[in-house]
């Protein structure tokens, strides 16, 4: 056939490449767009063999061992360095994506100042889409501005902007938590116009309100008022 | 602990478990054990590696589901990947792979589904086996040698004395037949029977 690495798309698949031809697709698959594509679908047919291949099912037991690793794991900081070797395809080289399974645009927001690291943004975009997941949560409405702020029972927080245009050249947008009459940065962030998810990186306590300004980049130590966005006290 | 965790995507409960949500594991688990352990079983054919391709995958699952990407495979194949790629790296290891179809006695072992499960995995289970029929028979022999079997490209080449550039023509091919043949209806086909409401 001669398409030469392409075809090896379907050999990574069902994994039946050799260690080396692995290694040489993997570093293939991060330039080629087309063979990502390819393998998106090739990956849903190797899942529908696995339904097809028919075994018996598991002991009991086995979701406990399973649990009970968990438990001992405790909570997990893996590197991403690590997370590469353990499985490169479909791990993340950059912050994305929990939150995209849930069909929000997370990754719309690039988190700016000391947030500003792919650790910590992928984080606070892990924390986002769990908050927003949260069935628990409530939902405050906003005084000023559309969208919404979604609390969840510990007090993270996500502000949900409609419909953020870009901050002005340079000039950026820092959302507050204001409580009682003193407001306390929450960060920085840029919005790249339509939907804005925001994480906020504090608790925020009850009867705090939430709120966004227009800043000069970098971000003040005091807000610039009106607020673009404020959402009623929690 | 089991909070409300039924109404939400597999993906959602990824997102869980990204920060350490044990309930949404499983749940997770709940969802893709047991077709994940019949996948383990078929490649390794003995019950505790299977298990333990299983656990470390799961355990997989939990460490890097932070990275997991939605965009570039459903939740439940991306777990399916990981434990098929333990099954074969451990297969690979002890020497003992078969593709052959287990016998009636094996597929019927250990705690049934309940029925609704059954009837979704049966459904499922006899579209794509019906599918695979349908390929000629040397792609069919390929691909089940490689994703049942464990074996590589390389050695499926020895094994049937062909060149290597055969083996993966036909995997390829086989592979694109299938998701032709199971692309159809397979959008309206969730992973999950549906859940009652």
């Amino acid at each position: 056939m001669g398409t030469g690495i392409h075809e090896l798309t379907a050999g990574y698949a069902l994994d039946a490449l050799d260690p080396a031809e692995r290694e040489e697709y993997e570093r293939h698959l991060d330039t080629c767009e087309q063979c990502q594509e390819e393998l998106v679908a090739f990956l849903e047919v190797t899942g529908a063999l696995a339904i097809a291949a028919d075994g018996p099912a598991p002991s009991p037991a086995l979701r406990e061992r399973i649990l009970a690793d968990a438990r001992a794991e405790q909570q997990n900081v893996v590197p991403l360095e690590s997370r590469r070797r353990h499985f490169p395809v479909l791990a993340a080289a950059t912050a994305v994506a929990a939150a995209v399974a849930i069909g929000l645009g997370i990754y719309a927001v690039s988190l700016n100042n000391d947030l500003d690291s792919t650790k910590a943004a992928l984080t606070a975009q892990e924390n986002a889409a769990a908050v927003l997941a949260d069935p628990a949560a409530t939902t405050v409405a906003l005084q000023a501005g559309s969208g919404r702020l979604v609390v969840a029972a510990e007090g993270d927080a996500v502000l949900v902007l409609d419909d953020l245009a870009p901050a002005p050249a340079g000039k950026t947008y820092q959302a507050w938590i204001v409580e009682g009459t003193t407001p306390v940065s929450a960060g920085t962030f840029a919005s790249a116009g339509g939907q804005a998810i925001v994480p906020i990186p504090q608790a925020v306590p009850d009867g705090a309100v939430v709120a966004v300004t227009v800043e000069e980049a970098g971000g003040a130590s005091t807000p610039s008022l009106p607020p673009v966005a404020a959402s009623k006290p929690v | 602990m089991r909070r409300h965790l039924a109404h939400l995507s597999d993906e959602a409960l990824v997102a869980l478990v990204a920060r350490a949500d044990e309930g949404a594991l499983a749940e997770l688990y709940d969802r893709v054990g047991r077709v994940a352990y019949g996948l383990a079983f078929r490649v390794l054919r003995d019950d505790r590696l299977a298990e333990d391709a299983v656990q470390e995958a799961f355990l997989g699952v939990w460490r890097t589901a932070a990275g997991f990407r939605a965009e570039r495979a459903k939740a439940s194949t991306w777990i399916l990947t990981l434990v098929h790629r333990r099954a074969v790296d451990l297969v690979r290891r002890e020497e003992r792979r078969r593709a052959d179809p287990l016998d009636e006695e094996t597929r019927d072992a250990g705690a049934s589904p309940s029925a609704e499960d059954a009837a979704w995995l049966g459904f499922e289970r006899e579209r794509v086996q019906g599918a695979l029929k349908q390929l000629p028979d040397t792609q069919r022999e390929a691909i089940e040698l490689a994703y049942y079997g464990g074996y590589s490209q390389s050695e499926l080449a020895e094994r049937l004395g062909l060149p290597l550039g055969t083996i993966k023509s036909r995997m390829f091919s086989g592979l694109a037949r299938l998701r032709e043949l199971l692309g159809d209806d397979a959008e309206e086909g969730s992973w999950e029977p549906e859940s009652t409401n």
